[in-house]
């Protein structure tokens, strides 16, 4: 790891302050990503800003028909949570099932999405959910926030603060994994508003994406079996050592029906 | 650069000048001289290196020193009690042969001290998951998850685990 300075504000604002002031400020909240980055000596900044003690982003709370959680809200704290497992019991189930229990323990949401790794699971629930992606200039919709492979939005030195949920009347997320990462090679996750059904898709390609397909065959027929011969297609889809593009188009199509029964 | 940092070790407050890239096993390994808890990866996937910050399990490779400022660590070094007897969950791998080289056995007691903690009646497939953040290359696991299992028990009845097995 290169040197860096090492700041703890105790506020948002204070935040925002040291990372504009900053020569190549970093933002740093559970480290899980960001601290392995540095081992490898891939990112050289200047400083990190460690927002564990900025109160504004954590809890979670509900708000109207939506559940608002904290950018530092932790994997096991969402996966915990009452408000949470009542709510959109398929969030919590997303959460407990990121990586490790130690993983878990610090990682967290807005460092999950602002990484914006192709094979992470937050993205997909974000698109499915009809997100709101709140920083502290203005709100992003889900659907435009992931830009590409680890790009998004935000602007530099522009911090997560949370991000608003919606809560279907029913959800599920399926997510075929890397047994040794828990990464998703394949990761889909399926809500239902009324007549409207969204099919939000990580660790397939460079970034997630909906399968317009499967949602109108879904709104129109809300069984797993409406899915058989609905493919999507291979092109631009990744391939490494884990899994050829053929076969996470494959398991595009399998996992979406997995996560349809599993809303039953 | 450097800078200083306070907290709670094993029960006993220590202050530190180090520099703001110490990693928190490094502080523990080098600083206070607790080689108990180990680097086995360096790249948050072994778990060899788990020590506890405010009651949680966490990979101390892949925490800064100075983000456990103010908090309270426990280490392998700190379970036992002061005359020396184990904590159940360390009697527990001794008498189920929960370990060969040793190695992983820091990290997947602490790791299994935790997991106990937040669910102290585990099934054996909760401990299999509990533990997916610790590899061990020795042991093929099975003793680690009977160990586990009665080490649990242990600590229910809150007495040493040899005498649980009997
Ligand atoms: C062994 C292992 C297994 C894992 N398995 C999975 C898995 O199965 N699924 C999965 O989804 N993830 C997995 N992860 C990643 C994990 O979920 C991380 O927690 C997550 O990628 C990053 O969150 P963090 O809080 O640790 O962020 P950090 O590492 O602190 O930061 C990551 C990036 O986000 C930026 N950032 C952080 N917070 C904000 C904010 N509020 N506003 C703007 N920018 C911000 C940082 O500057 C940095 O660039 C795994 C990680 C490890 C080490
Ligand atoms: S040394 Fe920390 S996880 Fe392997
Ligand atoms: S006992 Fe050798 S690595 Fe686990």
């Amino acid at each position: 790891m290169y040197a860096f300075e090492y700041r703890r504000p105790a506020s948002l604002a204070e935040a925002v302050s040291l990372l504009s002031q900053a020569e190549e400020g970093k933002i740093l909240a559970g480290g899980q990503t960001l601290l392995p980055t540095l081992k490898q000596r891939l990112a050289r900044p200047t400083e990190l800003i460690d927002l564990s003690k900025v109160p504004e982003l954590k809890g979670i709370r509900e708000d109207g028909g939506a559940l608002v959680i904290g950018a530092f809200a932790c994997h096991a704290e969402v996966g915990a949570s009452d408000l949470v497992k009542r709510r959109i019991p398929a969030l919590a189930d997303l959460a407990v099932h990121i990586g490790d229990r130690q993983v878990r323990a610090l990682g967290t949401l807005g460092g999950s999405i602002a990484n914006a790794d192709p094979a992470a699971d937050y993205p997909a629930a974000v698109v499915a959910l009809k997100g709101t992606v709140k920083t502290d200039l203005r709100e992003i919709a889900g659907d435009d926030f992931f830009t590409g492979m680890f790009e998004t939005a935000l602007n530099p030195g522009e911090v997560i603060t949370g991000v608003r949920f919606q809560a279907p009347d029913k959800a599920a997320y399926a997510k075929f994994r890397n047994p040794a990462s828990r990464y998703a090679i394949v990761g889909v996750f399926v809500a239902r508003f009324g007549n409207e059904v969204r099919v939000a898709v990580t660790g397939a390609g460079p970034s997630v994406f909906c399968v317009t397909d499967m949602e109108a065959a879904l709104a129109k027929d809300f069984r797993a079996d409406a899915l058989s011969g609905v493919a999507v297609s291979a092109n631009g889809l990744n391939g490494d050592i884990h899994a050829s593009p053929e076969y996470r188009a494959h398991l595009v199509t399998v996992m979406a029906k997995r996560a349809v029964e599993a809303c039953a | 650069m450097s800078c200083t940092v306070t907290m709670t070790v094993n029960g006993k407050a220590v202050t530190r000048e180090v520099e703001e890239r110490t990693l928190l096993v490094h502080f523990l390994r080098e600083h206070l001289a607790l080689t108990g808890t180990h680097v086995g990866c360096d790249t948050s996937q072994c778990g060899a290196c788990v020590v506890h910050v405010d009651g949680r399990s966490v990979k101390s490779c892949t925490m800064l020193a100075v983000q456990a400022e103010g908090a309270s660590v426990t280490t392998i070094e700190g379970l036992a009690a002061a005359d020396g007897t184990l904590h159940p969950m360390q009697a527990a791998f001794r008498e189920h042969h929960g370990l060969q080289c040793g190695f992983c056995t820091p990290g997947m007691v602490m790791s299994a001290v935790d997991l106990v903690k937040d669910n102290p009646t585990p099934t054996e497939s909760e401990v299999r998951e509990g533990l997916e953040g610790n590899i061990c290359r020795c042991t093929g696991y099975h003793n680690i998850v009977k160990a586990v299992l009665a080490g649990a028990e242990a600590m229910r009845a809150g007495e040493p685990a040899a005498a649980a097995a009997e």
